[in-house]
């Protein structure tokens, strides 16, 4: 009997070091991706660097604000088309469905975020940048909204599937409409859960490259205008980083310092929104 | 006295569950009806079809009329969101909602609706508070949120929600069955005092309960009504054996 006890506490202690290992395997690449960033990345972020175009090539300094600007706008333009959209669709699917087109929905949403980024890019080169002959910020945003509507789908139609049923009886029996009942008192009760798969859905986007190259396709000025090619973040970092220029390399080390951060710091806010759900 | 609420051979299935049996019954105005009987035999399948709920549920089928005041709710064109404003319902777990303070909870049947002037909304919230007993222990914490209240507060919230909208029925169903004596005492002196302005159905396990509370009683056993009456002849003199061998606590 004794030894069985020593043997499963030395099974037992074996198996949580093992886990502990496995925890530490993953954190390990994580620091290493994050410190070296930061160490090649710092040096070259100055006041220039967020207010400044891109020098022209062979001169020295420059920045990458029409990058981030771009960024921004396009996946302001993506939230634009996209939240609505998932948000909309996980109401029908949580709410009314049931039906034969909730699973074709839903399987066409897995479907799609799936899909490698590089084709949903491709799709957008199609549907938006052949037909309107040229390259856009809005092709870029639709492109981006692709990948988001997915996410935010299925996340969201997963939160609302956890609001109590009572809730929902509660309101009815008030005279409330069903519509007014799913924003009002579901959608509402979810929130935080919602807003915490809308936040990843925006720090995915953020760092997508491939399906903004041959939509938004980039620019070396300030771009503005949605109809016409659009610099992005990640676009700038690619493009300098196979530059041959040992000072574009260091402007696109501070780009992936800039573009790492907020990824960061939206995976910790959508944490946060998570946490303080359970809590209350 | 007037009928409320008049049932007419009203049939209930679910897919292939038949849950209420060709039911005929009627709810004088001003009164509390109390439907008993052992569990599953259909009492709350009943009670949610006189305000509609169960045009939720894609499988239920409701035949038969359910006339409120002469008016068959389930006629074509009959709008099921007016019925439920007519037609109140207080649930058996107390269900305020969570991301509200207690105040709006109160007013939540207006302010899910649209907006609500201030003075009124503070007007109904006083008032409403008063007819369920609560705003003395409240008053003071009117902004904060309704889950910090105890169970029999947030029971007596609901109810307070309820008559807010102005009802002219209120469905009750097994009201006070997750609650302690003291708060289901509360919650039965109050249904005594809401019966001089409203028509009361009430869902309820509680022989005693049942006896104290009601005007009218109808018992159902597997979808069927067995008897329904004075509250008083039930509990004393019922015509069935079925009813007797119930209340008695011979079965059930
Ligand atoms: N949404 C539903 N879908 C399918 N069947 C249902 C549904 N609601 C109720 N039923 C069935 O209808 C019958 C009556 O159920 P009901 O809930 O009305 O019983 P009850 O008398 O209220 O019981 P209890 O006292 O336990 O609450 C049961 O056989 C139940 O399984
Ligand atoms: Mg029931």
């Amino acid at each position: 009997m004794m030894q069985s006890v020593t043997y499963r506490k030395m099974k037992n202690h074996l198996m949580s070091g093992l886990m502990l290992a496995c925890t530490l395997a993953v954190l390990v690449p994580l620091g290493l991706i994050f410190f070296h960033i930061l160490k090649m990345g710092v040096s070259s972020l100055s006041l220039d660097f967020f207010t400044h175009v891109p020098a022209p090539t062979g001169e020295p300094g420059g920045g990458m604000a029409n990058g981030m600007v771009g960024s921004a706008i396009m996946i302001a333009g993506a939230s634009l088309i996209g939240l609505p959209v998932g948000i909309l669709g996980a109401i029908y699917l949580s709410e009314f469905g049931g039906s034969k087109v909730s699973t074709l929905i839903r399987f066409a949403a897995d479907v799609l975020s799936g899909t490698p980024s590089i084709i949903t890019g491709m799709v957008a080169y199609t549907l938006l940048v052949v037909p309107m002959k040229g390259f856009s910020g809005l092709a870029g945003s639709v492109a981006l909204a692709m990948i988001m509507i997915p996410i935010v789908l299925r996340t969201t139609e997963e939160q609302l599937k956890m609001v109590p049923g009572s809730l929902r009886e509660a309101s009815l029996a008030l005279g409330v409409p069903f519509w007014r009942t799913s924003l009002k008192v579901t959608l509402r009760s979810a929130l935080s859960g919602v807003l915490t798969g809308v936040l990843l859905a925006v720090a995915r986007i953020a760092g997508e490259t491939a399906p903004l190259l041959f939509t938004a396709l980039g620019n070396q000025f300030w771009s503005k205008n949605v109809m016409q090619p659009m610099a992005a973040l990640p676009l700038q970092i690619f493009s300098f980083a196979i530059a041959p220029y040992e000072d574009w390399h260091r402007l696109a080390w501070g780009g992936a310092l800039v573009l790492v951060t907020v990824m960061f710091a939206l995976s910790l806010t959508a944490r946060y929104f998570g946490r303080t759900r359970q809590a209350g | 006295m007037n009928n409320k609420v008049q049932l007419e051979q009203v049939n209930i299935h679910f897919g292939k569950t038949h849950a209420v049996r060709d039911i005929s019954m009627t709810f004088p105005e001003h009164s509390v009806t109390a439907i008993i009987g052992p569990s599953g035999c259909g009492k709350s399948t009943l009670l949610r079809s006189i305000n509609r709920m169960h045009d939720l549920v894609p499988s239920a089928r409701v035949t038969g009329k359910i006339l409120v005041d002469d008016g068959d709710i389930y006629d074509r064109g009959v709008d099921p969101v007016a019925i439920r404003r007519r037609v109140g319902m207080v649930f058996q777990k107390p269900n305020p909602f969570p991301a509200m303070s207690i105040y709006d909870n109160v007013i939540a049947g207006y302010k899910l609706n649209g907006r609500l002037p201030r003075e009124e909304a503070d007007e109904i919230v006083e008032s409403c508070l008063k007819r369920v007993a609560l705003w003395d222990e409240v008053k003071d914490r009117l902004k904060s949120n309704a889950m910090m209240l105890s169970g029999g507060q947030q029971q007596r919230l609901c109810i307070a929600r309820t008559i807010a909208v102005k009802p002219e029925v209120i469905l009750m169903d097994e009201p006070a069955s997750a609650l302690d004596p003291i708060s289901t005492l509360k919650i039965e002196e109050l249904i005594e005092e809401l019966k001089e302005r409203y028509t009361i159905i009430i869902v309820t396990h509680n022989m005693q309960q049942a006896a104290r509370v009601s005007d009218y009683t109808a018992f159902l056993y597997m979808g069927d009504l067995v008897e329904c009456g004075e509250t008083k002849k039930i509990f004393t003199t019922p015509e069935q054996k079925q009813t007797e061998d119930y209340i008695t606590g011979r079965f059930g």
